[in-house]
């Protein structure tokens, strides 16, 4: 049995000497077998998957149109696209940090205390600031290093300590949001520097700044996620976690990092926020990670980790945008809109997950 | 017995692969290994056998980089391992398959070819068209057909193994540790795989295999290591080391070797207890098939031949299309398996880790997952659904004794546990509820020997209490205890065999091969007939 002769002769060509490089020097690459079962279509369908919510928005955009004559004008569609600005990143944020396979509940409140927290160290002591009076620029700098660093404390928690996500960043949540209530004593933030609100109110070619930030945004996170290494790192690690140790990856570093970026952003979108309201409440993000998940999902992003576009995840805010304008243009008396809202995402999600036919896990 | 040293390549100058000496690992008050030895030459594959505990694991981990050994030392070609921190360093040295998979299952396969290294072009971004030719290229390379576009998720287990040793070996290492590949696959995948590792060999690549399956180990290495208790026994040419020595080496004893199970038959006038007439479904069609009260009828077949659809459907997992099954006179609720449960039938599933237990809870709540309602102290606390824990008690340590589960008590967890007490645990589940059907899906995968003796004399015991019983399997093992086997082909019944078969004559019928019955009697010492023996 020891020395049972070979049968598939296919190999023995194949000398140890060449194996040095296999990259470099393709050993019959002109002569390929038909390897395997090829399936193309398979590529196509996943691809085609990645598209399904896309035939919704325009069913809902032309269900707009019939209803209301205003819903398909440019003025109506850029204010909801300037009305999903920073819900779109936000959704990036977590997008990133749910492709790692972990959580950030505390986003919705890193998208009121940051933008408040730079508010507060401009404004002077009479209207409730810290009275440091900063220029406006190192307060917007501020803003970022704040959602840095918010970023970077839950991230060392989940990471280092290996505390649960889901709970220690709902602490957070509540920690944060406590925070700001107690900064401003409940009241809101007025008379900010005009720069606050420059993302909000200034445009380019008619659409506002924050727009198209938004769009830079998931762009390139698009394209990192699709064509860098660091981008394939969260897939890896969302996936299996140990494979990526394996395949040489820091996972820890990379989810740190993760962590720090989604604080960063959800920043950002704090000040689009803030921008489009012209003042800081303070339940500014309020109840928002809700939306910001099922944007998420609706977009085929895996709660588990692992799976997911970009893509998929701004068709699923431009989903609940558009819903959202739908409703206000109906009409809809404000007691009922919430209800409403949130069976509209519920019976989404169905939808998504049937026609997408992958389960939202 | 010792035969230290490896006589079969004296002459050759050139260093070992992998030369370790007096390795010794101990974890707390715990003995991993005790000065163990294993030496693996280019060209030789190797089996490391030895049952659970006897520092296999240990020693691959030492092997592979992942731990630092106590005391004694590893040498690659001659020369000192690298340090523990320099991956890339032990990448081009040695690799290992695990059982676990360890690729990304939601990349592509070319993608998990190239984690963390995947070929860049212009401002650093991915070149995705390079990284899928090479992917392609490494594959066809080792002639590995599996299509690099697939989502790992999708490949059958044999093809994933594939992908990983393709990816090993394109660090530049040529020496493969394979960590019990053969126990997710059926006897035509292991042969597929076989033929795969052979062919492997021929251009340069040497394997250090590890595996439950003594039969195995004489068709796929040429060297074998046996480890016992944390120590090194023996290292021999397996041509040198009949199959007899190798399981005392192993066992530590001279395991009786039970070929003739001498039993009486079940009387023909027993009664029949499960009455299953033209059952349809998924993956089997109009399948008659009766147990007597006490009668292990054992249910052979390749992987796609659907009886473990068949078994699974008897107990409660899904619902066939047409046809009966009755349990004692009482039709089996179909799709339903707390009414399945209920009506008595026990049921060991085929993946422990996935539908077995449930690893965090002690051995006690596992044993006793199944039997909750029938543990309450009153009728009135079973009524409001409280149960006592006394009563639970009871019964957990019943069965752990019963089930001789080594353990330290029923309050250890279950993910504490060696895969042969896991699977008793297991084992003890079903049986909790005093089953009058037990149906068992591969009980003894993946468990070292002594526990499968122990599993099947349970089965045995079933038998003698009157349990009717169906055994599920890919082991001729367990099969041999059967009064009788019947053989699905793609979904049908296409032969039966009383107890006395030969293996050849089964292995046959599983195979869909129709042999000629009057064929020379050539012994079969195991499950495998190899395909190039046709």
């Amino acid at each position: 049995m020891t020395d049972t002769p070979l049968t598939d002769t296919s190999l023995t060509d194949t000398s140890l000497t060449k194996t040095a490089d296999i990259a470099k020097t393709p050993p019959h690459a002109s002569a390929r077998p038909a390897a395997g079962a090829r399936s193309p279509r398979g590529v196509l369908w996943r691809r085609a998957r990645e598209l399904a919510l896309v035939p919704a928005l325009l069913l809902l955009l032309l269900l707009g149109a019939l209803v209301n004559d205003a819903f398909l004008t440019e003025r109506n569609l850029i204010s909801v696209l300037g009305a999903s600005a920073a819900l779109a990143m936000v959704v990036l944020a977590e997008s990133l940090v749910l492709i790692t396979g972990k959580f950030d509940l505390s986003l919705e409140s890193v998208v009121g205390i940051a933008p408040a927290f730079g508010a507060l160290l401009v404004l002077p002591v009479a209207q409730a600031g810290f009275g440091t009076e900063w220029p406006a620029a190192l307060a917007l700098l501020a803003i970022l290093a704040t959602g840095a660093a918010l970023g970077a404390f839950n991230g060392v928690l989940v990471v280092k300590f290996k505390l649960n996500a889901f709970i220690v960043t709902l602490a957070m949540l509540i920690v944060l949001r406590g925070l700001l209530v107690g900064a401003t004593e409940g009241k809101t933030l007025f008379g900010l520097p005009e720069s606050f609100y420059t993302l909000a109110t200034s445009t380019f070619i008619g659409i506002p700044m924050s727009v198209w930030v938004a769009a830079g945004a998931f762009g390139a996170a698009g394209l990192t996620l699709k064509y860098h290494r660091w981008g394939r790192a969260l897939y890896a690690i969302g996936g299996n976690a140990e494979a990526a140790r394996a395949a040489g990856i820091r996972v820890e570093r990379v989810m740190l990092g993760v962590f720090v970026v989604a604080g960063v952003l959800a920043a950002l979108g704090g000040l689009m926020q803030t921008g489009y309201v012209g003042a800081i409440n303070a339940n500014q993000g309020q109840n928002m990670i809700f939306t910001v998940f099922a944007a998420a999902v609706i977009g085929g992003i895996s709660l588990d980790g692992g799976k997911g576009t970009m893509f998929g995840a701004l068709t699923g805010v431009l989903l609940l945008g558009v819903v959202q304008n739908l409703l206000t243009l109906a009409q809809v008396p404000s007691f009922w809109i919430q209800a409403i809202y949130g069976g509209i995402i519920l019976v989404a999600l169905m939808i998504a997950r049937v026609t997408t036919g992958r389960a939202q896990d | 017995m010792s035969t230290p040293g490896i006589p079969m390549t004296e002459r050759q100058p050139t260093p070992p692969l992998v030369e370790a000496v007096g390795i010794t690992k101990r974890y707390g008050p715990t003995t991993a290994l005790l000065n163990g030895q294993l030496t693996v030459r280019q060209g030789e594959s190797h089996a490391l056998v030895g049952r659970n505990g006897a520092g296999k694991s240990t020693l691959v981990q030492i092997l592979t980089g992942l731990q630092a050994p106590d005391s004694g030392t590893v040498r690659f070609d001659g020369a000192p391992a690298p340090a523990l921190t320099d991956r890339d360093a032990w990448r081009a040295k040695v690799a290992c398959v695990y059982q676990k998979p360890t690729v990304v299952p939601q990349l592509t396969v070319a993608e998990n070819l190239f984690v963390n290294r995947q070929p860049t072009g212009r401002a650093g971004l991915i070149d995705w068209r390079r990284l899928r030719r090479e992917a392609a290229e490494l594959l066809d390379h080792w002639d590995v057909r599996v299509d690099p576009d697939a989502r790992t998720a999708e490949l059958k287990v044999e093809d994933r193994q594939m992908v990983e040793i393709a990816r090993a070996l394109s660090f530049g290492t040529r020496l493969i540790v394979l960590d019990e590949p053969t126990a997710q696959l059926d006897n035509r995948e292991i042969e597929r795989l076989f033929t795969r590792m052979r062919a492997l060999q021929e251009s340069g690549v040497t394997f250090l295999f590890i595996s439950h399956h003594l039969q195995e180990v004489y068709e796929v290495c040429q060297i074998v290591t046996v480890l016992r208790d944390a120590r090194w026994i023996t290292t021999a040419p397996v041509a040198t080391l009949p199959r007899e020595a190798l399981v005392e080496a192993m066992a530590g004893e001279s395991a009786a070797h039970r070929e003739d199970t001498a039993r009486t038959p079940v009387p023909a006038d027993a009664p029949v207890l499960l009455d299953v007439r033209a059952l349809t479904g998924e993956a089997y069609e109009d399948v008659d098939l009766g147990v007597r009260e006490g009668e292990v009828v054992g249910l052979a077949g390749s992987s796609g031949s659907g009886k473990i659809q068949l078994a699974e459907t008897l107990a409660g997992l899904h619902r066939p299309r047409s046809g009966t099954a009755r349990l004692a006179g009482t039709a089996l609720p179909f799709g339903d398996v707390t009414a399945t449960l209920r009506a008595g039938v026990g049921w060991v599933p085929r993946d422990r880790h996935d539908q077995g237990f449930v690893p965090a809870m002690t051995i006690g709540d596992n044993a006793t997952l199944s039997v909750l309602d029938r543990l309450a102290g009153t009728p009135l606390a079973r009524r409001l659904g409280f149960l006592s824990t006394e009563r639970r008690r009871a019964l957990a340590a019943d069965l752990v004794d019963r089930l001789d589960i080594h353990a330290e008590g029923t309050h250890q967890p279950v993910s504490d546990l060696s895969g042969g007490n896991a699977q008793k645990v297991v084992m003890a589940r079903a049986l909790a509820s005093d089953p009058r059907l037990l149906v068992l899906v591969n009980p003894t995968a993946g468990v070292d020997v002594k526990s499968k003796e122990s599993l099947l004399a349970r089965v045995d015991t079933a038998r003698d209490d009157g349990t009717a019983v169906l055994v599920v399997s890919d082991e001729l093992d367990d099969l041999r205890r059967c009064d009788r086997v019947l053989v699905l082909f793609h979904g049908r019944v296409v032969a039966e065999h009383p107890a006395g078969w030969h293996d050849h004559e089964l292995i046959a019928a599983i195979e869909g091969v129709a042999r000629d019955r009057h064929a020379p009697d050539r012994h079969v010492p195991d499950r495998h007939v190899s395909d190039q023996d046709r």
